[in-house]
């Protein structure tokens, strides 16, 4: 399969470098002229923006994916090797044991390329707690030892959550790659037959939509209509809902929107359409990140951008719940994204 | 006034309330209206402002609603066909009136 891209670190690139991303973000194209993210929580209330009762517990288990795609926020793909071990895997389930917290989202780079992927599935699911496995769906046909994923899935309930960025092969593998829509349709007719996506299975098949620039994504109700009518007719394959989610201004959408020259139109773009209703829901709120390495984070933008939790719990082994639930969240301008106009979040739309 | 358009101003385009804020309050009330959900979709809406805003050639029109067709989730495609529906229906409108032409001169003429 031809990538769309490789990785910033493959290329030496300086936005390969969260501080440099950063940089950018404080110093780039017009950033002057454009309010702090806290300027804009403050009259809100907002500011501090403090953490509710955490729900889900978002693990990141490796930068490694048999794509590159040219949005991704985790400069993942093939060349990249960080990956979370079966010792720190066993972290994330002694937290959850002595947590309340109900979901688990497992998401990469492609998770499921992580050796120990399947032993952390059943494990999460031997403790009873729900499952959401961010699938880029071309890993089920890249290998025929992944031809099984669906079946596995299906076992253990997990929520599959697969990017598809549109509903025709041109836009998708032009962000995507060559080749990935056909792939992606094939993987969701394999999980279609074993019940995902199908009335009643109870086996949750959620597709997440991106722009495919430097455009704000459209109402999440009215692109459901038209994702749900063209792939059903035009392929065959059903699915429950879809998710809108903004591009994030950091690592390869940065980098896109940079050479492209529409980063300062972007991030006027994210700050005209501030909401302040989104910014109630934002899902840092409720989710704890946890990098490759058990880092701990508010988000996995963050997580990208080297920006751990601030607090002295800053590991999944030194995991502490009132340490972590009296920290402050640390925000930046890349939290535009999540706040413009209908919000954005890993479950998608946030009004 | 160093030029007749300026792209910032289509950003300025809420601003024509401060020499008549009654009316344009009821123009943008209406207009948010004429967008949303109805029996056609978004999207096809979408396309038929696009599509006019080629008819009339108001740049600031074809900037906004290139940008909402693709968030709406039109492809490249469709939003060309809408441009040729536009150039199609104002070339059948000067075409059409050749009928009016043909009518005058078979009038005047032996």
């Amino acid at each position: 399969m031809a990538q769309a891209t490789t990785s910033l670190q493959r290329r030496g690139a300086d936005l390969a470098d969260a501080t440099y991303q950063l940089h950018v973000l404080h110093h780039g194209h017009a950033a002057e002229n454009l309010p702090s993210f806290g300027e804009k929580l403050r009259p809100i209330g907002l500011l501090p923006l403090n953490p509710l009762t955490p729900q889900i517990l978002q693990v990141n288990v490796g930068k490694m994916c048999n794509q590159a795609c040219k949005h991704c926020h985790v400069d993942a793909g093939p060349d990249r090797t960080e990956i979370m071990t079966r010792e720190t895997m066993q972290q994330c389930l002694d937290v959850l044991a002595r947590t309340e917290i109900g979901t688990v989202d497992l998401t990469g780079g492609a998770p499921e390329m992580n050796p120990d992927f399947r032993w952390f599935v059943e494990h999460i699911s031997a403790l009873g707690r729900k499952i959401i496995v961010r699938c880029n769906l071309t890993i089920i046909v890249a290998n025929p030892k992944y031809r099984d994923l669906p079946q596995f899935f299906a076992t253990h309930g997990v929520h599959v959550m697969s990017s598809l960025p549109f509903y025709d092969a041109s836009h998708t593998d032009r962000q995507r790659g060559g080749g990935v829509f056909a792939d992606s349709i094939e993987a969701l007719t394999m999980l279609n037959a074993v019940g995902y996506g199908m009335p009643d299975s109870g086996l949750l098949l959620d597709l997440v939509y991106n722009p495919l620039g430097a455009l704000l994504p459209g109402p999440q109700a009215s692109l459901e209509k038209e994702f749900k009518k063209n792939l059903w007719t035009k392929n065959g394959v059903s699915f429950n809902s879809l998710h809108c989610i903004t591009n994030m201004p950091i690592s390869r959408f940065l980098e896109y929107l940079i050479d492209s020259g529409n980063y300062g139109q972007y991030m006027e773009t994210l700050v005209n359409a501030f909401n302040p209703v989104a910014a109630q829901s934002v899902m840092c709120r409720n989710t704890i990140s946890v990098g490759w390495d058990g880092a701990l984070y508010d988000c996995d933008f963050n997580q990208m951008l080297e920006l751990p939790v601030a607090t002295t719990s800053r590991h999944i082994s030194a995991f502490d719940l009132d340490a972590l639930n009296k920290r402050s969240i640390v925000i930046d301008q890349h939290c535009f994204g999540c706040t413009a106009g209908a919000g954005s979040s890993c479950g998608g739309q946030l009004t | 006034m160093s030029s007749y358009y300026d792209p910032k101003d289509l950003g300025k385009f809420g601003q024509i309330a401060e020499f008549q804020p009654a009316l344009a309050e009821k123009f943008f009330t209406w207009y948010g209206d004429v967008f949303a959900e109805g029996a056609l979709s978004q999207r096809e809406k979408s396309l038929i402002a696009l599509a006019v805003a080629h008819a009339v050639q108001c740049p600031y029109c074809i900037d906004a609603y290139s940008t909402d067709s693709l968030q709406k989730g039109a492809t490249e495609e469709m939003m060309m066909e809408a441009v040729h529906v536009a150039a199609a229906i104002r070339g059948g409108a000067s075409l059409v009136h050749g009928v009016m032409m043909m009518n005058k001169v078979k009038e005047v003429t032996m």
